[in-house]
């Protein structure tokens, strides 16, 4: 009775073990990576932009310093973003709204869809368009508000083919439109039923059950969504680089002239040598450094946001 | 008072059963207008909208005569006119609150039309467009050599029929997004299953998630440069190569794992964390190592939200241009060599020849081609995106919500 005899099976199991320890040490490399990469990444632009950041003033294209050279396209990104962010927010909100509260239920996913494919098509496409059909198009509202509003300096003397600051800032609203709206979309539908239906019960219409229900529950995501969108946009090249006819820094948003640090970088760098690489990718740290900080904040308030979702 | 007679509707009817008297009162109630049932009283008709639209339309159309006429004037201002008779047409008929109600509701309908236009401005654009050349003949079969201004110019007089096409585009386009995905999978979900199954949230997945997060929002071209810079440092310092020899297809694939990694890990995460745990303990139960519970239980069950998330993440990075233009630039012939010389890739293909048309005082050819290009890129990021909703439909767990 007493003979205890070691299950054979063990011996052969030791390879399991050893299993065990290669494939979490296999996943734990693979994360470590990722965080390498970021670090590589950070480290790399750092390196390659401190001959542009200490270089004598003769050798930069600003004539300067390279504090001279970055500043006016740093300036021309965030207009062309903060613009394209005014225009698409309320619109992202309002189908949001339309999406998770108005549209009736089997209409609501398809037109989900709809908006998601306004994100799945490719930047230069949207480049494309702004180029040779918006442009054009915006051309007569251009000479419009230049007739009737020319005494304010944002609406000098436009240009003829439509390609501005104005129109590229356009094409962004339009490209950041559905990130704001995917990531709103899924912050109202998550608003506690509970709240909802006891507004609606207290008597309020929908749009007094929403503004005291859905908006303040959704106020961080909503905040979060729209720091994304404009991550998105300050880092959207092809679209702009397409659209915009590039000069200097000018308050004049319907004419030509303006510049953003990725269609800078893309329209130089495959030619650039030298000093002059140096230069765009010290404007690439400043690019990575601005996003870095727009989408840090973002997550943080996201992650924040959770945690006080998850209470109900 | 005089009463009038009423017809008791059905839902009226179960309460003249109960209070016979009310009714009976009803007409003198201060709601009562246009002879309805006392139910709708105060309401105001349903023809109002069709009324004030209608009004708006002939105000608008009366204005736009005046100051000359065109489709997209008279539509804003036939809205402009709707919202605002419907808000005051409510708020004298109703009240203010239900008026309110209505002019957000207009509003956020009113929203989404308005971001409805460029999507179908923009799809409408590129197939029309795109058409004529995605259908001349050899557009798939041929790439730009020999295609020169001189030609360009003969195909805008018409003396030559479009020739050129998009083959060293597509080929360079599903190389290098397959090396990418090659590099991405395995990186992604192997982070992603630290993640959830090693991880037991400590400091580092902390850490980990927040990264993938913020990295989901490098800027494309920024991740063109350091992947270029990469292969730069690889080639040149540690391999003792010529320079220049980083310019290659694998230097673009790596730029888009950047781009890539990061979503890849969300989505993959997020499939993994549907799984039920019991299935784990299940399987642990019956001793089997937690390594080989993964592979064959866990990844198994969540395997159609995964493979649907890397096609949409593919679908992601098949556009993307500026990591390409800097790092693998471009080409006029078919190269299938990922690790020598210029690479061409559609997205590419298309900003090239708008920005530098091959005849730059004839750029028709150059235009109809870059729209027959982006007509097949669209095509093939709108199939992949197809291709990952039917995969996660037919096997994803249920969740909830819409």
């Amino acid at each position: 009775m007493s003979t205890t005899t070691a299950p054979p099976a063990l011996s052969s199991r030791s390879s399991g073990r050893a299993g065990d320890k290669i494939f979490s040490g296999l996943t734990l490399a693979a994360g470590i990576v990722i965080l390498a990469v970021l670090a590589f990444v950070a480290g790399y632009l750092v390196l390659e932009s401190v001959p542009a950041l200490f270089a004598p003033a003769d050798q930069i294209s600003a004539g300067t310093s390279f504090f001279t050279y970055v500043f006016p396209i740093m300036i021309g990104t965030l207009i062309t973003a903060a613009i394209a962010l005014l225009i698409a927010t309320p619109i992202a909100l309002g189908v949001a709204l339309f999406i998770s509260h108005l549209a009736p239920r089997n209409l609501a996913k398809p037109v989900g869809y709809v908006i998601d494919l306004l994100a799945a098509i490719p930047s230069v496409v949207y480049g494309a368009w702004g180029m040779l059909v918006l442009g054009p198009l915006m051309v007569p509202m251009y000479d419009w508000l230049h007739t009737y509003l020319g005494w304010i300096p944002l609406f000098g003397e436009p240009t003829t083919t439509g390609r501005t600051l104005m129109t590229a800032s356009v094409v962004l609203a339009v490209m950041i439109l559905p990130i704001i709206t995917a990531l709103s979309r899924e912050i109202f539908v998550q608003t506690p039923k509970l709240h909802e239906e006891a507004a609606l019960a207290l008597g309020a219409t929908r749009w007094e059950m929403i503004k005291m229900s859905v908006l303040p529950f959704a106020r961080s995501g909503i905040v979060s969504a729209i720091m994304l969108g404009l991550g998105r946009a300050l880092g959207e090249t092809m679209a702009v680089t397409l659209v915009l006819s590039p000069g200097l820094l000018t308050a004049n948003l319907i004419g030509a002239g303006n510049q953003t640090i990725p269609s800078e970088i893309a329209l130089n760098f495959p030619e650039a040598f030298g000093m002059r690489q140096h230069e765009l990718i010290a404007a690439g740290l400043v690019l990575f450094v601005i996003t870095l900080a727009v989408n840090m904040v973002a997550r943080i308030i996201v992650n924040r946001h959770k945690e006080f979702s998850g209470a109900n | 008072m005089k009463q009038t007679p009423t017809e008791p509707t059905k839902a009226e009817a179960r309460k003249v059963s109960t209070d016979v008297t009310d009714l009976k009162k009803a007409p003198e109630a201060p709601g009562r207008r246009h002879g309805r049932s006392r139910l709708t009283a105060g309401q105001k008709p349903r023809w109002t909208a069709l009324a004030a639209a209608g009004g708006s339309l002939i105000i608008a159309a009366a204005i736009m005569a005046l100051i000359g006429f065109n489709i997209a004037g008279l539509l804003i201002f036939t809205a402009i006119f709707y919202v605002v008779s419907m808000y005051v047409i409510t708020t004298v008929i109703e009240n203010r609150r239900k008026a309110t109600d209505g002019l957000w509701t207009n509003l956020i309908i009113g929203s989404f039309l308005v971001a409805l236009i460029p999507l179908i401005s923009v799809l409408w654009t590129v197939v029309s467009n795109g058409t004529p050349g995605l259908t001349s003949p050899g557009f798939f079969a041929s790439d730009m050599k020999g295609v020169t201004g001189i030609t360009d110019q003969k195909t805008e007089t018409g003396e030559l029929p479009l020739i050129g096409g998009i083959k060293h585009a597509l080929i360079g386009t599903m190389l290098i997004t397959l090396a990418a995905t090659i590099i991405s999978v395995p990186i992604g979900l192997l982070t992603s299953i630290y993640l959830v199954e090693y991880s037991n949230d400590n400091m580092l997945s902390k850490v980990i998630r927040f990264f993938v997060d913020v990295m989901t929002g490098i800027p494309s071209i920024v991740a063109g440069l350091f992947a270029g810079g990469l292969m730069m440092f690889i080639c040149q310092t540690l391999l003792k190569m010529p320079p220049g020899s980083n310019v290659m297809g694998f230097s673009a694939a790596v730029g888009l794992s950047v781009l890539m990694i990061p979503v890849v890990v969300r989505s993959t995460e997020e499939m993994l964390r549907v799984v039920p745990n019991e299935l784990r303990e299940a399987s642990a139960a019956l001793g089997v190592r937690k390594w080989r519970t993964t592979l064959k239980v866990v990844l198994p069950t969540a395997i159609s939200g995964i493979a649907s998330g890397i096609t949409l993440a593919i679908a992601r990075v098949v556009g993307e241009t500026a990591p390409i233009l800097v790092t693998a630039g471009v080409a006029l012939t078919t190269n299938f060599n990922l690790f020598k010389d210029w690479m061409m890739t559609l997205p590419v293909f298309i900003y090239r020849q708008l920005m530098n048309p091959t005849a730059p005082m004839a750029p028709t050819a150059s235009e109809e081609r870059a729209w027959g290009a982006a007509l097949v890129l669209i095509i093939i990021v709108m199939l992949l995106n197809l291709l990952a909703r039917a995969v996660a439909k037919i096997f994803a767990p249920k969740t909830a919500g819409r």
